[in-house]
């Protein structure tokens, strides 16, 4: 049997003062790997949350974003016209035929002007987004220069009030709305007549970047698929929308979470130096009761494991503080540039029980490294001098 | 002639022993040519100046360290060639230590540090509980299981070291000055229970004094000077 844990944990309580060092140190850099992490999936989650499964995307074949697709009315009429399209009460096909621009306008608190994504969509974005609401005022007008705003795009944006003129495209565009999208990308976005977007950006007229479809059924998806790709008349790709905006997140978050790895690793260099001391001090000071338990007939891998354990232990209560210290940052509202569009957008925090287990992993790894050196020295001690006190 | 006929029944046997340290280019010889026997159920007690090598024979006996040459017959097997590794599992099953500074484990109480030994053996949770028992009431001690040692008296520490060392029933004692940091009263009282272990539970006890009232309490006095085992209180040549 192993040298009893309770050996360590007693170890560690009766020098708690001395671990502290270690333990903050390792909490610093579990909470900075959790709060990037978090924000990581906050952001992932927002711009997922945007997504529904009932609705299919379609962008020109090969293209991956709307940034970098167009599509002629002549196609979005084709794919409208396919039974896997769900139609309103009087039997027309519930899409909208979309396009994108960014627009410089300035922030409420700084003045100084951001990027904002302007969505130009269909009368029917309403009815197949399910999850975005109107909080206040109407629906635009078909045909005038009229705005709806997310409303993350109203907090953010100085005079997005309902009821003000807004600057861009060479023209005034009055705020007619306000939207709420339930926490995902299109809370930062505002939506306007796609065909008067057109016009004032003087691009070509029936010319889109996308094509959103409320389905039948999500089940319908593959139908679609299969009917666009053998469709001659069709270059087109179609994606459910989840799908589609998963992979619009894969970037930045894969960028954030390498990011998070690298703060943490380099901090937690500096933090394994912590937890070697404090290591080194427990076993400096504890040479002549490890030479008993040799005595005793305990091996070199029982004090080895016994040490590492120790070391571990500590870790892990540095990572339980750093978990517990950052934990309030969930849900925390933070804006980044979303670096697919180059546009504002605001997400929440979210710290899921798989980063918390990530911290904690982490914390075990800084303690793995801070322990072993200290724990391979303190077995390697001989034996007759120790108990001497040599 | 003696030594060879003791030889044969001994239960330790240490032939021609030489421990040599190297302090720097220098090498002290600590221990020079040593020849013993020891029976079991013998309480051999070992005296001599400091720095003569008393600790280091009995290092060398315990199988804490290896000597320069020679061989130690424990049980017919020679441990003196034997691997750290084997020498650990060794330890564990044939000696039980008992030192100056009793060497309990501060953090663990009483019953915690005698059952120690036994975590290295197969036994179960409440065949542990039961000889743990058994060895704390043997040194006096049922009552004071759950004390710490800094709640303990020396005497009451250097018992309860007693307790763990006689707890899984080793093939013999090893003793270094165990009554060295103690006073008079509770010097003798771990006197008289290291005596009635030798007399009425059987056990060989190798102990190393300075203190001429305990070593008159053992059956065989040998004595180390520089390193030389000199006569024996049998007075014979060892
Ligand atoms: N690890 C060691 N390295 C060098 N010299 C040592 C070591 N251990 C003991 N010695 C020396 O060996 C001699 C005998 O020591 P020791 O066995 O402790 O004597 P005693 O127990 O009789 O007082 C001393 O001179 C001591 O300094
Ligand atoms: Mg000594």
């Amino acid at each position: 049997m192993a040298i009893p844990l309770i050996y360590n944990v007693r170890s560690i309580q009766g020098r708690f003062s001395s671990t502290l060092v270690a333990l903050f140190s390792i909490a610093g850099v579990v909470a900075v790997l959790i709060a990037m992490l978090a924000m990581a999936s906050g952001f992932k989650k927002t711009l997922v949350a945007s997504g529904s499964a009932h609705n299919a995307i379609i962008l020109r074949g090969g293209a991956t974003s709307e940034m970098e697709s167009s599509l002629e009315l002549e196609q979005i009429k084709i794919i409208g016209d396919d039974p896997r399209i769900a139609r309103d009460s009087a039997g027309r096909p519930l899409y909208s035929a979309e396009v994108v621009v960014i627009a410089a306008l300035p922030l409420r608190s700084s003045g100084t002007d951001a990027n904002v994504q302007i969505r130009g969509v269909s009368q029917d974005a309403l009815a197949i987004r399910d999850t975005v609401k109107l909080l206040k005022g109407r629906f635009f007008t078909p045909g005038l220069a009229e705005i709806v705003i997310g409303k993350h795009a109203q907090e953010t944006y100085s005079g997005f009030d309902l009821g003000k003129n807004i600057h861009f495209g060479g023209r005034d565009w009055s705020i007619v709305g306000v939207f709420d999208a339930g926490g995902s990308a299109f809370d930062s976005e505002s939506w306007c007549d796609a065909n008067v977007l057109n016009q004032a950006y003087k691009r070509p007229e029936n010319l889109f970047q996308s094509m959103t479809a409320r389905l039948t059924a999500p089940a319908a998806l593959q139908d679609l698929k299969n009917a666009v790709s053998t469709d001659p008349r069709l270059t087109v790709g179609v994606k459910s929308e989840i799908a589609y905006y998963e992979e619009q997140s894969v970037m930045i978050t894969t960028l954030i979470n390498v990011l998070g790895f690298l703060v943490a690793g380099v901090m937690g260099i500096g933090a394994i130096f912590g937890a070697l001391n404090t290591m080194y001090a427990a076993v400096s000071s504890r040479y002549r009761e490890i030479a008993t338990l040799r005595a005793i007939g305990f091996r070199g891998s029982q004090v080895v494991l016994s040490f590492m354990l120790e070391s571990l232990i500590i870790a892990f209560l540095g990572g339980l503080l750093g978990a517990l210290i950052i934990l309030p940052i969930n849900g925390y509202t933070a804006s980044t540039i979303n670096w697919q569009t180059f546009s504002h957008m605001s997400f929440a925090f979210a710290v899921t029980p798989d980063i918390l287990i990530q911290g904690l992993l982490f914390s075990l790894i800084l303690g793995f490294f801070g322990g072993f050196f200290p724990a391979l020295r303190a077995a390697r001690r001989p034996i007759a001098p120790a108990l001497r006190g040599l | 002639m003696t030594n060879n006929l003791h030889a044969q029944d001994a239960l330790i046997a240490v032939k021609n022993i030489h421990k040599n340290y190297q302090r720097g280019s220098e090498t002290i010889e600590v221990l020079r040519d040593v020849n013993l026997n020891i029976h079991k159920g013998e309480f051999v007690a070992f005296m001599g100046p400091s720095g003569s090598g008393k600790t280091t024979l009995l290092n060398l006996l315990g199988g804490l360290d290896v000597p320069t040459s020679g061989h130690i017959f424990i049980d017919g097997e020679d441990i003196a060639g034997m691997s750290a590794k084997k020498l650990t599992t060794w330890r564990s099953r044939h000696v039980g230590f008992i030192f100056q500074m009793y060497n309990l484990i501060p953090v663990m109480t009483a019953f915690q540090n005698v059952e120690l030994p036994l975590l290295l053996t197969r036994l179960s949770k409440s065949e542990r509980r039961r000889h743990v028992e058994a060895a704390l009431a043997i040194v006096g001690l049922a009552d004071r299981m759950s004390h710490y040692p800094r709640q303990l008296s020396g005497g009451q520490e250097q018992r309860v070291a007693i307790a763990r060392a006689i707890v899984t029933d080793p093939t013999f004692l090893l003793c270094d000055e165990p009554t060295g940091d103690l006073d008079r009263k509770s010097a003798n009282e771990i006197l008289d229970l290291l005596t009635r272990l030798v007399q009425e539970h059987a056990k060989t006890v190798l102990m190393v004094t300075h203190d001429p009232l305990a070593a008159n309490r053992a059956g065989t006095r040998f004595h180390l000077e520089k390193g030389v085992l000199a006569v024996n209180s049998k007075g014979e040549a060892p």
